[in-house]
């Protein structure tokens, strides 16, 4: 078994508190990174391998350094706390169970970037995760962790937090930088990207949860022992919410170059109540489902890539052989369509029609061609959005449809589910 | 200047040009919705895809930038199945509303599934419904069911006249276009989000119903509504006469003219036409004969009119023109009052309200000329009288033939008591102008002339620019162009200038370009489209 790193504190009592923390080795980090070049900051994380934990997998690193050099512009740190992607449910454990691991991840980030100012935006419905973060970021500001001349370095950051209102969307990179401004969850079209104009218009690093809890360790213990935790391509562990029919669902902490099996059948006890095990979303519900011989693939965002799915959010939802496929895809079309900000044409009228069809066959009111046309919808929107949005619902679109080919075409046929 | 190839044809476009406006350089359209020249760039409708040489897929046009060596293809099958997807998903919400909304025939979604669309439809389950005919305002109509949800009028209102009114609101296949609450679209650029919407989710409540638009006609025109002198285009409705509740006159349009209103117009001109069919146009010539004013023919007014001219000496009359008439008009009446020795003579009566003004497009001098009749001469002469001394020489007597054209005086700033006096004071009134007013009732010979949607001319616009209008329509009844009345007055008085012989407004325009330093060099083939600037 992996050794635990970013869920080491979880079952320590008190883990949400500055003294715990740093009972544990917390703020070791920080002080090691205050005495370090930004840009050596930058390169160590670079060095690591340390992917975006969000959802896309981009380099973080990689991102950083995106923001124009010498620039006298504010530069803004965002972390995105809006954590909505179905099945997954990890950024919550960080904010609850080790907030203050975020928040030296934040002030590391912040320094390489010589950002003065973050903003935490976290998801409406965490109450308690908001509760418990907000009383991290009071004790670090009276630890003087926070405000103007951190601990005589002469650096200033301060924070604030921001609670979102409950839109998907908002947790789309963009989306989220335009709910922050207190418009609209609209994602912003591309470039510029948010390095070069971000947040209010300055230069932005929008970063997970997970990805800068990373950070700490990455300084304190070094950017090879990072990268060799994974894969050539991904460093680090990474937090795994498994849910769905698994005997102990919840969070796992394992390397990226475990395989899904070993979460499912090691980690997690297998499927419950002896049943066979049907099908798996492997990161969160954009990503394309895998069939139950698909799992011995290893769950970096390559190795996922490779397997025609998607590392994701590491959502990964079990179902056994009591699930209906046509009804899963109809559940996941109906979050689509729900929550399609409306902005582009093919995203906001399709991801409607699309699960109207799939309403229509779940009912037994199928027709033969309805596949055919919600594979071939699907594929000519793919891609022609501002946003991954849209892309992420042909995700499943497509995959429910051409792995259970079969279990559609006989409802529709007889009308009944298999 | 980034060099592309678009279509295989290089062009050199201007740095910051996009791929949209960088293929029309190149002569390719590149079908769009939600882009317009004048707004930030939205990228929603996805309809602008192109395909960029060593680009994986294809881009959105409006959002991409021309650069050097860039190999820009507009029309690869994958580009117009791309089109073909977006346009079905366009439409699959789309009300069935064509042989009842007013934007058919002039619809975007029409026009580019004709060009771009033409699929078998496959959508068969319930369209999405939304709300029909919400008044947004005193001039714009809302049909949420139509709208593609461009934005182009939510930015327009956020991004130009900085209103800010209209949002949208709701999600998904849920959104919709909407007010945002205790709000009204009514600021005094309304009208513009009617012009910009591709679809027919916003009309013109005034135009609504009112006549199909390819029975209409379209004459470039300018804006007579204040000094700015906007570009527009004049519809007329003449073909199917009964429509348009016989008015010949349906709606005004903005004219795009970079220098002067860009693409928009104000609420006060685009609405401001009625009184061009309306029932108080002056149609017949009158001549009062003891007392009780009756229609004559034109010769015998005009023979009337010289015989008054002739009959009084030059400091008995007095002149009071109007910054509403063309400059050809304006020259003529020069070339008539320098024949005549007439010194009386202004163009400027103060309004009984002062004119709205903002920093866009409105002024506050409600006429379309004041510039050119100052540079055609048509001012106060150094010592001599201005509008209201002529007025108080008219009560004294000392004028005696008052010639009046257009201004109701007595609906001016000025006291209506004096004004009485002055009309009543005066052996002849003479009045000329486009319709029936207080002032026309009380002069003794009526000379009606054509509205400026019914002849050529040109005005000078505040800032001096030149501009043609151009006759949309036939002058209504008997009345004709300002500057061929006062040519035939001219003939009358057997006076020898040549401008009074004039058979076309570009006649006196090329007299005045003759004569007026300010005119120097300046003619109709010169002013083109939108217009010169006088010489400083």
């Amino acid at each position: 078994m992996t050794e635990k790193i970013l869920s080491r504190n979880f079952d320590v009592p008190d883990s949400h508190t500055m003294r715990v923390y740093r009972e544990h080795g917390g703020y070791t980090a920080w002080e090691k990174a205050k005495a370090m070049e930004p840009a050596a900051i930058t390169e160590e994380v670079k060095k690591a391998n340390l992917r975006g934990l969000g959802g896309a997998g981009f380099p973080a690193g990689m991102k950083w350094s995106f923001i124009p050099k010498g620039s006298t512009a504010p530069k803004y740190l965002v972390v995105n706390a809006d954590e909505g992607e179905p099945g997954t449910f990890k950024d919550r454990y960080l904010l609850e169970r080790d907030p203050h691991a975020l928040i030296e991840g934040m002030l590391i980030a912040a320094r390489a970037i010589d950002s003065h100012l973050g903003f935490v935006y976290i998801r409406g419905e965490y109450v308690e995760p908001w509760r418990v973060f907000s009383g991290a970021v009071r004790e670090a500001y009276e630890a003087g962790l926070f405000g103007k001349n951190i601990q005589g370095t002469g650096f200033d950051f301060d924070i604030v937090i921001h609670r979102g209102a409950g839109a998907y969307i908002c947790g789309e990179e963009t989306g989220l930088l335009s709910s922050l401004e207190g418009k609209k969850g609209w994602p912003k079209i591309k470039p510029p990207f948010p390095a070069i104009k971000g947040a209010f218009g300055q230069p932005t690093i929008v970063n997970n949860v997970e990805t800068l809890s990373c950070v700490p360790h990455i300084i304190n213990r070094g950017a090879e022992w990072f990268a060799g935790l994974g894969t050539k391509t991904q460093g680090g562990t990474r937090l795994y919410s498994l849910s769905g029919h698994v005997a102990r669902p919840g969070v796992v902490e394992a390397s990226c170059s475990v395989t899904l099996r070993q979460l499912i059948y090691d980690h997690c006890g297998g499927i419950r109540d002896g049943r066979q095990l049907k099908a798996v979303v492997p990161g969160g519900s954009s990503a394309p489902i895998l069939r139950a011989d698909e799992i011995d693939v290893t769950m970096d965002v390559d190795g996922l890539r490779n397997a025609g799915s998607m590392a994701g959010s590491a959502g990964i939802i079990v179902m056994d052989e009591s699930v209906s496929i046509p009804h899963a895809l109809m559940v996941v079309a109906r979050f689509y369509a729900h929550e399609s900000c409306g902005q582009c044409t093919p995203c906001r009228e399709s991801t409607g029609w699309i699960y109207k069809m799939v309403h229509r066959i779940v009912e037994g009111k199928g027709r033969k061609e309805d596949l055919d046309t919600i594979l071939d919808v699907a594929k000519r929107g793919a891609g022609t959005t501002i946003c991954a949005f849209y892309d992420g619902a042909v995700g499943p679109y497509i995959s429910y449809i051409e792995k259970f080919r079969e279990e559609f075409e006989a409802l529709i046929t007889s009308g009944v589910h298999a | 200047m980034p060099r592309l190839t678009i279509n295989g044809k290089e062009v050199e476009v201007p740095a910051g040009t996009n791929l949209i406006e960088a293929a029309r350089l190149a002569g390719a359209e590149v079908p769009h919705y939600c882009y317009h020249p004048g707004l930030s760039v939205a990228g929603q409708c996805r309809l602008c895809m192109v395909d960029i040489e060593k680009v994986p897929r294809p881009q959105v046009g409006c959002n991409t930038l021309a650069t050097d060596g860039m190999v820009v293809n507009t029309e690869t099958e994958r580009v117009k199945e791309t089109r073909r997807s977006i346009m079905e998903f366009h439409l699959i919400n789309h009300p069935l509303d064509c042989p009842v909304c007013d934007q058919a025939g002039e619809c975007w979604l029409q026009i580019y599934y004709m060009k771009h669309g033409l699929y078998d439809p496959r959508m068969t389950d319930d369209k999405v419904h939304k709300p029909k005919a919400v008044p947004l305002g005193p001039h714009v109509m809302l049909d949420a069911e139509r709208c593609i949800l461009c934005s182009r009028c939510v930015r327009y209102c956020d991004e130009i006249t900085r209103t800010g009114e209209l949002g949208i609101f709701n999600r998904g296949d849920h959104s919709e276009i909407g007010l945002f609450p205790g709000t009204a679209l009514e600021n005094k650029y309304s009208g513009n989000v009617i012009d910009i919407c591709p679809v027919g989710a916003l009309t013109d409540r005034d135009f609504r119903f009112q006549v199909r638009v390819w029975y209409l006609d379209r004459a470039k025109s300018v804006c007579p509504g204040c000094a700015r002198g906007c570009n527009i285009e004049i519809h007329t409705s003449q073909r199917r006469p009964h429509h348009n509740r016989g008015r010949r006159v349906a709606r005004i349009k903005p004219r795009f003219n970079a220098g002067v209103n860009q693409w928009w117009i104000c609420d006060a001109g685009r609405y401001g036409f009625p009184w061009i069919d309306d029932e108080s146009r002056l149609t017949t010539p009158m001549m009062s004969v003891s007392g009780r004013s009756t229609g004559t023919t034109w010769d015998e007014v005009v023979v009337a009119a010289a015989r008054a001219l002739r009959g009084h000496r030059p400091e008995e009359i007095g002149v009071i023109a109007s910054p509403q008439m063309a400059n050809e008009d304006l020259f003529v009446l020069r070339r008539l009052l320098d024949h005549l020795r007439v010194l009386q003579r202004d163009t400027r009566v103060l309004p009984r309200e002062p004119g709205d003004e903002d920093d866009f497009l409105l002024r506050a001098d409600k006429n379309p000329n004041t510039r050119g009749a100052e540079l055609v001469g048509l001012v106060p002469v150094s010592g001599g009288l201005d509008a209201r001394g002529i007025l108080a020489a008219a009560v004294q007597k000392r004028i005696k033939l008052l010639w009046v054209f257009q201004h109701d005086l007595l609906a001016s700033a000025w006291p209506e008591s004096e004004v009485h006096a002055a009309l009543a004071g005066a052996e002849c009134v003479i009045f000329q102008g486009t319709n029936a007013s207080g002032t026309s009732a009380r002069a003794h010979l009526v000379l009606p002339s054509a509205a400026y949607a019914e002849y050529d001319g040109t005005f000078t616009s505040f800032e001096g620019r030149v501009q043609r209008f151009r006759a949309a329509l036939p002058p209504l009844g008997e009345a004709l162009p300002g500057w061929e009345i006062l040519a035939r007055v001219g003939r009358a008085l057997e006076a020898d200038d040549p401008v009074f012989r004039a058979e076309r407004a570009e006649h006196a325009f090329n007299g005045l370009a003759a004569a007026v330093p300010a005119f120097a060099g300046l003619s109709y083939r010169a002013l083109g489209d939108t217009g010169l600037m006088v010489r400083s």
